[in-house]
């Protein structure tokens, strides 16, 4: 018989609280705090209403000299991918039916720009000699005239070569530079439109193709000059033209009866793009000269004069985060205050472990605050704008997503870096007034700031998470200033996040540090 | 009353927080507005010395404002509050000792900034543009305009003092006080740039401190939303109201 031994007994292991319930103990806290709750509420509504607020300050119209006011904006063209357009050119076309070849060799390009005073109308008269860097000279193809169409064309440009481009926004340089005589060539088979160039018309060099999808078979093919608005200053620009003489136009391909059609596209009144002169249009046998003055491009600020979608929302949002700043900051001074943290650490010794559910806890309540104010305040916002006659710069799903989900983090990445700042300085005081001061008065000192300044301090302080409420594309294709009075941030949205994202993240580390070295 | 504002003034000097937050004042305020001096050319005309001189007193007052939120608040926040009103019961004159004691620290830390400010425009204003070779006065005291800025500057501090202290009565928290006060001087200014007028000139004739602020102007009175003295009067019933709203709390709830 074997000696028996004693059972043995399972291990006690220390309880451990588990970080799932770590995170409900911390909402527990929080959800029971009516102030709190309150104060989130509040910054929700207060959010939706200066969004309200802003908007309605922005009014759009013109007013007769007797006093009569209208509402309403000048018309900006919608390009086929749904994006704002500048649709203003001189063009020249034939009907084309099927397959088809434009060959063309440009003999000159000049230009002219307006110097007349600023408080007059450009005119014809005052100007003077000077080709602007994107004038665009050359063929066209467009599945029809009106202003946004689907296109593609190869052009000669005032100072940067030739490209193929297509729809608003695709480019493909070519292979010639700004010397003349230029030679281009549009081939059109199907859907596709292949596009070349040459210095002599013997020797030609593919540029590239591009696919219209849905063209329809019959289109319009000829030749266009356009120059685009000239910016010496960040806010005026002047309108500029430019002029070219075609030569040698021989199209192949099965031509419409009606011959050559001049259209002025874009350059009435009720356009938005600044233009001088409507263009104009002369033919002696197969050479042509042709005015014209506007851009075919992406349209941007502040020629279209838009308003975004998210644009009446920054100070609503502004006004949520120093609720959310003051709501994250007694998430944690309360504690000390109080000396709860003593029982709280008790009751769970990891303190990193606590930091993080609080910082759990709080950062998810702000991101629903934000993307919550956010979608109920941009629709609004955006209601209120169209109600008053201002032009809104389309947004798509995506561009909403952006705002929305932005919004909240936003709000979400604050109020963890908040919440480390009162775990840092432990008292009320010091960690509101440090919170506004670090993530609040930045914001409101560049907006005051001229210059650089403003530019640097959306690069580079918690600033820059406003970056993601920058929705206006930018294109590399259009000399603009693409500053912050006009909507444009210096950083890319989510560039502009990452950045307050390392702040939260440095303060966040600071505060796990501190909190385990020092005694509670 | 004597009695009750030596107490209160015992109790507010002998916080460290307090020096503190007097060398914060005094450093941020002069600090900032050296660092525009030295950081700004001005090329254009129409430039005001006096007030780019005193532009310091923007941040500056936010450390005024959590000095006199602290007065109050941190008697609340530590139960200090109900010793205070057992030593002495009569709230209002506790109230009225409170306020003294913060007018009368702001005024000395104002006149401090203000010729701090002053004297950091005077030497270093000249190297920006700003100075007699480009037909600018040197930032004087003798200037009857720039006299009213500098008084007037003071003035702006202790009222903000007292807004502060007034609104800490009413909320009682430290934290919430301090949000409350900061949003209602910085945020007013901010709306009044995205709007369009009328409700633009309305906002800066009401808001607290783009009121008070016209006070700093010396040059083209004509385009300021208030004239000078009007826009301290705005200021002064701003902090009068929420002294007095303050007070009435004060009186009506348990502490």
């Amino acid at each position: 018989m074997s000696a028996t031994s004693a059972p043995s007994r399972p291990m006690i292991k220390p309880e451990r609280a588990s970080f799932p319930s770590g995170i409900r103990a911390e909402w527990v806290k929080f959800r029971t705090v009516r102030g709190w709750l309150i104060g989130l509420l509040v910054a929700a509504v207060l959010c939706v209403a200066f969004t309200f607020l802003v908007a309605n300050g922005n009014n759009e119209g013109s007013c007769t000299p007797s006093g009569v006011c209208t509402a309403g904006h000048p018309f900006v063209p919608t390009g086929p991918g749904g994006e704002a357009v500048a649709d203003s050119n001189q063009f020249v076309s034939q009907s084309l039916t099927g397959s088809g070849t434009l060959t063309v060799q440009i003999a000159s390009l000049t230009g002219l720009i307006s110097n007349g005073p600023a408080n007059m109308a450009p005119s014809l008269a005052h100007t003077r000699p000077e080709l602007e860097a994107w004038a665009k000279a050359g063929i066209l193809l467009t599945s029809s005239t009106n202003p946004g169409s689907p296109y593609a064309a190869i052009m000669a440009t005032g100072d940067h070569g030739v490209h193929l481009q297509y729809n608003y926004t695709h480019d493909q340089p070519g292979t010639i530079a700004n010397s003349l005589p230029r030679w281009l060539r549009l081939t059109r088979t199907g859907d596709t439109l292949t596009g070349y160039d040459s210095t002599n018309g013997t020797t030609w060099a593919q540029i590239g193709t591009a696919h219209l999808a849905g063209l329809p078979t019959t289109v319009h093919v000829g030749l266009f000059a356009t120059s685009p608005v000239s910016f010496q200053s960040s806010s005026s620009g002047v309108p500029t033209q430019a002029t070219a003489t075609f030569d040698q136009v021989t199209l192949n391909g099965r031509a419409g009866s009606n011959g050559w059609q001049a259209h002025s596209i874009g350059t009435s009144a009720k356009d938005y793009y600044p233009t001088l002169g409507t263009g104009s249009y002369h033919r002696s046998g197969n050479t042509f000269v042709l005015s014209g003055s506007g851009d075919i491009a992406l349209a941007v600020n502040p020629l279209a004069g838009g308003n975004t979608a998210s644009g009446s929302l920054w100070f609503g949002l502004l006004v949520a985060l120093i609720v959310l700043i003051v709501v994250a900051t007694m998430f944690i001074t309360v504690e000390y205050r109080r000396g709860l943290i003593r029982t709280t650490f008790t009751a769970t010794p990891q303190r990193g472990s606590v930091l993080a559910a609080k910082a759990v806890v709080i950062a998810a309540v702000a991101f629903v605050v934000g993307a919550f104010a956010a979608t109920v305040a941009v629709p609004l916002g955006v209601h209120i704008l169209n109600s008053n006659g201002n032009y809104i710069f389309p947004a798509s799903v995506l561009t909403k997503v952006q705002i929305v989900a932005g919004s909240g983090a936003l709000l979400a990445l604050t109020a963890i870096a908040v919440l480390a700042l009162g775990t840092i300085l432990r008292t009320s005081a010091a960690a509101i007034t440090t919170g506004i001061v670090v993530f609040v008065l930045p914001y409101i000192v560049s907006t005051y700031s001229s210059g650089g300044v403003g530019t640097w301090l959306f690069r580079l302080t918690p600033a820059a998470g406003f970056s993601v409420l920058g929705v206006i594309p930018r294109s590399a294709l259009v000399n603009a200033p693409y500053t912050m009075s006009n909507d444009y941030f210096p950083l890319a949205p989510w560039a502009g996040l990452a950045v307050l994202c390392a702040y939260a993240a440095v303060a966040l580390g600071v505060a796990a540090l501190l909190l385990h070295r020092r005694d509670a | 009353m004597t009695e009750t504002i030596r107490a209160e003034w015992t109790k507010l000097r002998s916080l460290t927080s307090t020096a503190w937050l007097l060398v914060g004042t005094v450093a941020l305020t002069v600090g900032v507005s050296a660092a525009i001096a030295a950081a700004i050319h001005q090329s254009s005309p129409g430039g005001d010395p006096t007030k780019l001189a005193l532009t310091g007193i923007d941040l500056g007052q936010a450390v005024v404002v959590v000095l006199a939120v602290l007065a109050i608040s941190e008697e609340y926040g530590s139960g200090m509050i109900r010793v205070t009103l057992t030593a002495m019961p009569r709230r209002l004159v506790l109230l009225a000792a409170k306020a003294a004691n913060v007018a009368g620290l702001t005024l000395v830390i104002g006149v401090v900034v203000v010729t701090g400010c002053l004297l950091a425009g005077r030497f270093m204003l000249p190297g920006a543009g700003l100075g007699p070779a480009h037909g600018y006065a040197l930032v004087s005291i003798t200037h009857s305009p720039t006299l009213r800025a500098a008084v007037g500057s003071v003035l702006y501090l202790v009222l903000i003092g007292l807004l502060a202290l007034g609104v800490a009565t009413a909320i009682r928290d430290t934290a919430v006080s301090i949000g409350a006060v900061l949003a209602l001087l910085y945020l007013p200014p901010l709306l009044a740039q995205v709007v369009s007028d009328p409700l633009r000139r309305h906002i800066q004739q009401i808001a607290p401190m783009t009121a008070g602020l016209a006070i700093q102007a010396t040059t083209n009175l004509r385009s300021l939303p208030i004239n000078p003295w009007a826009g301290v009067s705005v200021l002064a019933a701003w902090a009068g109201a929420s002294l007095f709203i303050g007070g009435i709390l004060l009186r009506l709830r348990d502490a």
